[in-house]
């Protein structure tokens, strides 16, 4: 556990939570698979708040390091995976996110943040669902395929 | 919606995901690996998170609309489904090879990685498969 960061983790989520707060005081559900799939082809009417929170979602994370945030601890290849299969799991893993956050109805944040926030049982399902499928999906790969 | 409340939540959004740890797909699968050198950090995420939202909505959702809005945007699906359990399932298996889940690839853009960008455009094919090829229905 010598990269347990309880508190830094803690932080991150209160500031998760107040986030999806402060949409909430606009009406909007801060799902961010929903948000982003109103802007994909055919996209939904209300284009703007979604583009600005997208937008605000990658400053949010420029301004990190500005204000002294360490990014070092960042690896984007847990699996010590070759650069060309890095780059297969990558497009397999997108193309699975979007097309499972789509029929899925939510991620993380829309039912993981924000409908368990809403005590929904739908939330509830989806998140134990791509818990226990993520868990044992990470089993498989560590025992057979990565590193 | 007031689009200075969008643009303000997703830049806090954005920083508490880089502050939580999210941001590293290394962190993630550090937490999905039960069995190995599991790193249980990204449960305070959720529980920073739910904190908040479980106090606040409870609160805000009590009133006839939004402070800052005409309408609540809210799923109104109550039934649990075949398309919600099969679609979290593929998310799930999608979120342990990537090591991302949506908010964090989007925030990683951030960063400029190639792969990281690769991934996000994968995502948006994907989102455009699931609605083009199976479109929800419209109960």
């Amino acid at each position: 556990m010598e990269n347990f960061t309880p508190y830094l983790s803690l932080a991150g989520g209160l500031i998760i939570g107040i986030s999806a707060t402060i949409l909430l005081t606009g009406g909007r559900i801060a799902g961010i698979s929903g948000i982003l799939g109103g802007l994909v082809p055919p996209v939904v009417s209300d284009l703007g708040w979604r583009v600005l929170f997208v937008l605000g979602l990658i400053g949010g994370a420029v301004l990190f390091p500005i204000s002294g945030g360490d990014i070092s601890y960042i690896n984007i290849n847990p699996y010590n995976w070759s650069d060309n299969e890095h780059y297969i799991a990558m497009i397999i893993g997108g193309l699975l996110v979007g097309l499972g956050t789509n029929i899925g109805a939510g991620c993380t944040s829309g039912h993981g943040i924000c409908g368990l926030g809403r005590l929904s049982a739908r939330s509830l399902v989806a998140t134990i669902t791509f818990m226990v499928v993520a868990v044992i999906t990470v089993f498989i790969i560590r025992t057979f395929l990565g590193a | 919606m007031n689009k200075v409340i969008a643009l303000v939540s997703g830049i806090l959004f954005g920083y508490g995901l880089a502050l939580s740890g999210m941001l590293s797909p290394s962190k993630v699968v550090g937490f999905l690996d039960l069995t190995g050198n599991w790193d249980p950090s990204l449960a305070f995420v959720m529980g920073g998170g739910l904190m908040v939202t479980v106090i606040a909505f409870h609160f805000l959702l009590k009133r006839p609309h939004p402070l800052f809005g005409d309408k609540f945007y809210l799923p109104t699906r109550k039934d649990i489904d075949k398309r919600l359990v099969i679609g979290s399932a593929l998310f799930g298996l999608g979120w342990a090879i990537g090591g991302l889940c949506p908010g964090p690839a989007l925030s990683s853009l951030a960063y400029a990685s190639p792969k990281i960008a690769v991934f996000c455009v994968a995502m948006v094919v994907g989102i455009f498969i699931g609605k083009k090829v199976f479109p929800a229905s419209a109960s």
